[in-house]
């Protein structure tokens, strides 16, 4: 068994073994560190820096830091709450998220974060870039205007043989994530609901589905992201 | 106490958010002990007739004529707030931003699938029309905003609570099921 090690979370002592990431130890006892590139079962990036926290004055992301020993954090403290809600702000500002007419609305993670934080308006110009949306292919939807890059389906959506349907293309301000044209054309209706469902965002969506969920009954409608945590 | 003096307009919006005003149901009887309302749709009073306490806007701005009426309720009106995804980031409307004007203009009134009618092919060009925008902008990027309440509708109690907030100069709090942005 792993050596278990204590650590101070908001002056709250929390035990954590050695090796897990401070959002593991967080999430294990009651304690809600928000995240968004961060996904079960693959290696954190620290991209979106949604679960930026504070140790010793310096700003981590929680996702990528191992948990050590004697540890002390800040994680909701109005400081790192204002940090995370300003750069759910600027994701919202530097794509193009029309809520009302969203197929996810209500099951989306950024406008969850965003109920969460309470952003009423965002602080910075809205920039409406320009971008596509890729329905070639005949299972899924891939929206540019949504997506966030935060590599969730490059990382998780395979084949069996360990092949990748997502990649990026292009670098700097024209990067895009980008559906692998000839794979689609054999995704199965399983791939293609795994890759809605772990796309944080209404980025890629399942063909012929549509608004499936009415309002009031969608997995954000009266719960706050995160709350399954929380104790 | 004198009754705050309340006026509403619809901009480039749907009269949807003005329909959730009207949602707040038999609290208007209450509402109206505590307000009166001036420029409004409510009650068709088309200019300000006194100085306005609570002003408040729907729709975004994407011509003109927006512009002007968003500039003068500002500059008529105490508070100004910004009700529904529209006034606040240009909302559905604000899909066309980025797509120039001509080819909008193109295919809503010439190349459209259900344009049928327009025989001399020609595009509306009366000088009473207002001018539309290079893009639809959301309120506070033309003027000063005081305050938002998001949703397409806003729920009628966000809008409720944001109103009894404002007049008795009360405290608001905001219960997770009311501020949504659908």
């Amino acid at each position: 068994m792993n050596k278990t090690i204590k650590l101070k979370i908001d002056g709250k002592v929390i035990p954590a073994e050695e090796g897990q990431t401070i959002v593991q130890a967080a999430h294990a006892n009651g304690i809600y560190i928000p995240t968004l590139c961060n996904f079960e079962g693959v290696k954190p990036k620290g991209c979106c820096r949604m679960c930026t926290i504070k140790i010793n004055n310096r700003y981590m992301t929680a996702c990528t830091t191992p948990a050590a020993d004697g540890m002390e954090i800040e994680n909701n403290t109005l400081e790192i709450n204002d940090i995370r809600k300003s750069i759910i702000e600027l994701l919202f500002v530097s794509g193009n998220h029309f809520c009302p007419s969203c197929e996810k609305s209500g099951n989306c993670e950024l406008q969850a974060l965003a109920y969460r934080y309470e952003m009423m308006v965002p602080r910075f110009p809205y920039t409406f870039p320009q971008k596509g949306v890729d329905a070639k292919s005949p299972k899924i939807i891939k929206d540019q205007n949504r997506c966030i890059s935060c590599k969730r389906c490059i990382k998780t959506i395979e084949d069996e043989q360990g092949r990748k349907y997502f990649a990026f293309k292009d670098r700097g301000y024209t990067l895009e994530v980008v559906l692998d044209e000839e794979m689609a054309k054999t995704m199965t209706d399983e791939i293609a609901q795994l890759a809605m469902d772990n796309c944080p965002v209404g980025s890629i969506l399942k063909k012929e589905i549509g608004y499936k969920e009415p309002i009031g009954t969608r997995k954000y409608d009266k719960k706050p992201i995160g709350s399954e945590f929380e104790v | 106490m004198a009754k705050k003096v309340i006026a509403t307009t619809s901009l480039a919006g749907c009269f949807g958010c003005h329909m959730s005003i009207l949602d707040i149901d038999e609290r208007i009887l209450d509402l109206i002990e505590l307000v009166e309302f001036n420029k409004s749709p409510v009650d068709d009073i088309k200019k300000f007739t006194k100085r306005v306490d609570i002003g408040i806007i729907e729709g975004g701005c994407c011509n003109s004529e927006n512009v002007e009426v968003l500039k003068y309720f500002r500059d008529n009106c105490d508070i100004l707030i910004s009700l529904g995804e529209c006034a606040i980031m240009g909302g559905l409307p604000a899909l066309r931003n980025g797509i120039p004007i001509e080819e909008c203009l193109q295919e809503a009134y010439l190349d459209g699938p259900t344009v049928k009618l327009n025989i001399k092919k020609v595009l509306p060009n009366d000088v009473e029309l207002p001018q539309l925008l290079d893009n639809v902008y959301p309120c506070h990027e033309v003027v000063k905003i005081d305050y938002f309440l998001p949703g397409c509708p806003p729920r009628a109690d966000l809008i409720w609570d944001a109103l009894v907030a404002l007049i008795t100069g009360s405290e608001m709090d905001l219960p997770y099921e009311v501020v949504k942005f659908d």
